[in-house]
């Protein structure tokens, strides 16, 4: 195997990594660093790709990355825990060794849904979209457990880094006009989240998601 | 050029409400782009009868070679947009209810703030969402760019995020924030069900642009490999039907629906629930070309069965009214998913049919409700009494669009589900007592709570008060007298129309 892609595998494998890493962390400013982190490892590994393969419109989506993932985004969101003074830990619904026991079996179950597709890739990389998959998941079960809403809003910004992360590593990224439409969603959706903070806030006093649970099931 | 006006009506209209600000006359400017996209949508609809499915920009439209930034655009429109009988019929219906809507919203806007429930500001951010959350759901019918599909449709979810907490209450915002969370990780999941037909679509159409076209991957659908295909396709239902609100993915509905602004309750459930039904019906037409046998459809009438019981049995246990016809929205995508989750022409037919009479009804019913809890000063079922002598208009309205709603003769409801339950009768018998009980017991939930509510004596403590401006009544007549027509006589250019279109998805 080329140096080339065992250093994207490596990569994945750090993704991985910070995905566990975010489930266990109970700071928000950790998260954020995390999510930073992840996002750089995305850029990184989709600017490896690029440069491997040749697919020039890969540079754009790293560059895109990095830009938004690894600055913008998490700029954005330290500048509002400061102005919300948000200085908490983040409350779990389950306790954390549990969610990590939860979490090693979300992957064991990625790697078997992934395992016939990803012998179908072409790619280089293709043994990376059972992780990618299983960074999906792991983001999902970290928005289910959190009861804060920064935290939530965290694991949804993760999960789009591992769905990044599945169109390059099994298809060599979507095309260009799409990948640009859903960074400009990201984008759309992470200020509008700040807002929401603002809202949230003002009415409740706080961002614990507890205080919305009025509105009940019936 | 049409699909171009089409679109960018309603995406001058956003940003130019934005700019300008709230006016005076910005509900009569919404009310007028939303017209003019309607005469588009007709010229289109026009355009496609007489020639046929069209994809824009096709091969024949070229451009001077020397003018870079034009012929940069060209190929970066290339064959990105496609007209057909089932989409045209969307955008036909979609950009008339979004016009009628803008028509119930001048006064009931004028009243809320009136009433000091919105301010200037928070109405300048309604009407230019009002009209990007338009464009965002024209954008999803009419993109040939499966990509571009999902990118509008989370689009739709952003505009109307920040309308459903306009009010700024905790119980709106609580709404707001489930909203966003549910639909944006359900379409995370639809996300990655993209991925997963790029994946095998570039197999055999080769990387690049092409291959997420819906024209191009119905061309090759027999070749695409059915293991990844069959997996995307739960990631598409899922996450789009989160957006249908198909059952155990719905909870954001009731919330959103009752908590917003009348006239976002009455799109959202009369046109954005039709245009994630649009996305799922899109994705199983591929997905069964390439599988060969029934496996979406399957999962479809699943999902539809498992809504149209649940929401039927919620439907008695609700107090406030919005959130009542919010479940049965529920119940009708259901019904509507379930019918096109059996295939065959008549069940698609009758699926398009109840689309149609189901987002006009339900907007209907949503005006009057919106008029009639403005009155009474509240949307607790328990508190409106006596509408029928408040104001005769608006309780006849909501008498007449309950009772088309739940099915009555002779209104086109009635024709959608009797064609449904008959086909289901024919073909899954099974089915058939879940969806009987379910429509007597919807009948019997929903009846039983109007009837107090038009006919009921006024307890002398709460007086309704005169509203400060009329109501404006005549979309609730029209779409009703609409709904009745379909259900006495269709026309027989519609029933072509239907027939293709069923003959597309059947």
């Amino acid at each position: 195997m080329p140096l080339l892609a065992q250093l994207v595998n490596v990569l994945a494998a750090f993704l991985l990594l910070l995905a566990f890493a975010m489930l266990s962390q109970r700071r928000v400013l950790t998260l954020i660093k995390l999510l930073a982190w992840q996002g750089a490892a995305l850029a990184l590994s989709t600017g490896i790709v690029a440069w491997s393969t040749g697919q020039d419109h890969l540079y754009i989506s790293a560059g895109l990355t990095m830009m938004l993932k690894v600055l913008l985004i998490p700029w954005l969101l330290h500048r509002l825990i400061d102005r919300l003074f948000i200085r908490w830990d983040v409350e779990t619904l389950i306790n954390i060794p549990t969610t990590m026991l939860i979490g090693i079996g979300l992957v064991i179950f990625a790697f078997a849904l992934a395992a016939p597709i990803s012998q179908m890739a072409s790619t280089l990389t293709r043994s990376t979209l059972g992780i990618a998959m299983a960074s999906i998941l792991l983001s999902f079960l970290m928005m289910i457990v959190r009861r804060k809403a920064v935290p939530q809003v965290i694991g949804f910004l993760a999960m789009e880094n591992g769905l990044f992360f599945a169109a390059t590593s099994a298809t060599y990224g979507m095309p260009l006009v799409v990948e640009l439409g859903v960074a400009l969603d990201v984008l759309v959706g992470t200020l509008i989240f700040g807002i929401f903070f603002f809202h949230i806030r003002e009415q409740f006093d706080s961002l614990d998601i507890r205080h919305m649970e009025t509105l009940k099931q019936d | 050029m049409e699909i171009a006006l089409v679109l960018g009506v309603p995406l001058i209209g956003g940003l130019l409400l934005a700019l300008v600000g709230h006016k005076r006359w910005a509900p009569e400017l919404n009310a007028l782009m939303s017209l003019v996209t309607l005469a588009a949508a007709v010229l289109l609809t026009a355009r496609v009868i007489a020639d046929g499915p069209m994809v824009w920009l096709d091969e024949q439209y070229t451009v001077d070679p020397s003018n870079v930034l034009l012929a940069a655009l060209a190929g970066l429109l290339r064959e990105q947009f496609f007209v057909d009988p089932f989409n045209v019929f969307l955008v036909a219906l979609t950009a008339f209810v979004a016009f009628t809507t803008t028509l119930f919203s001048r006064p009931y806007m004028r009243i809320e703030e009136h009433d000091g429930r919105v301010n200037p500001t928070r109405l300048r951010l309604y009407h230019s969402m009002y009209q990007m959350f338009s464009f965002m759901m024209l954008l999803c019918l009419l993109s040939n760019n499966v990509g571009i599909l999902w990118v509008a449709m989370e689009g739709a979810t952003l505009t109307t995020v920040l309308l459903v907490s306009l009010y700024r209450t905790p119980a709106s915002l609580e709404a707001a924030w489930k909203y966003f969370i549910l639909c944006s990780v359900g379409i995370a999941q639809a996300l990655f069900g993209v991925i997963l037909l790029y994946f095998a679509a570039e197999k055999v159409l080769g990387p690049g642009g092409t291959s997420l076209l819906w024209t191009h991957l119905y061309a090759v659908r027999g070749q695409l490999e059915p293991t990844v295909l069959s997996l995307a396709f739960v990631f598409l239902l899922v996450g789009f039907g989160t957006k249908v609100g198909l059952v155990p993915l719905h909870n954001w509905l009731p919330d959103a629906h009752a908590e917003g602004p009348t006239p976002i309750s009455a799109v959202l459930s009369g046109l954005l629930l039709n245009v994630a039904l649009y996305a799922v019906v899109r994705s199983k037409v591929l997905v069964d070309g390439a599988l060969g046998r029934n496996f979406s459809g399957g999962l479809m009438m699943g999902f539809g069965l498992l809504s149209v019981v649940v929401a039927a049995f919620f439907l008695s246990r609700q107090r406030d009214i919005k959130r009542m016809f919010a479940y049965s929205s529920v119940e009708h995508m259901g019904i509507m998913t379930f019918a096109f989750g059996m295939g065959g022409p008549v069940a698609a037919f009758a699926g398009l049919l109840h689309m149609t009479v189901h987002s006009l009804t339900k907007s209907a019913i949503f005006f009057t409700v919106g008029h009639a809890s403005q009155k009474t000063g509240t949307q607790n079922m328990a508190d409106i009494r006596g509408l029928i002598e408040q104001s005769p208009a608006i309780g006849w309205g909501l008498v007449l669009g309950t009772l088309a709603i739940l099915g009555m003769p002779p209104f086109g409801v009635f024709t959608s589900e009797f064609m449904v339950l008959t086909t289901a009768m024919h073909e899954h018998p099974w089915a058939t007592p879940f969806l009987l009980v379910a429509l007597g017991v919807a009948f019997a939930a929903i009846f039983g709570k109007v009837q107090p509510m038009v006919f009921g004596e006024i307890p002398a403590a709460n007086a309704a008060r005169r509203l400060p401006r009329g109501p404006t009544l005549i979309p609730v007549f029209v779409h009703l007298g609409i709904v009745l027509m379909l259900g006495l006589y269709i026309p027989p250019y519609l029933v072509g129309w239907y027939r293709q279109a069923a003959a597309l998805i059947g």
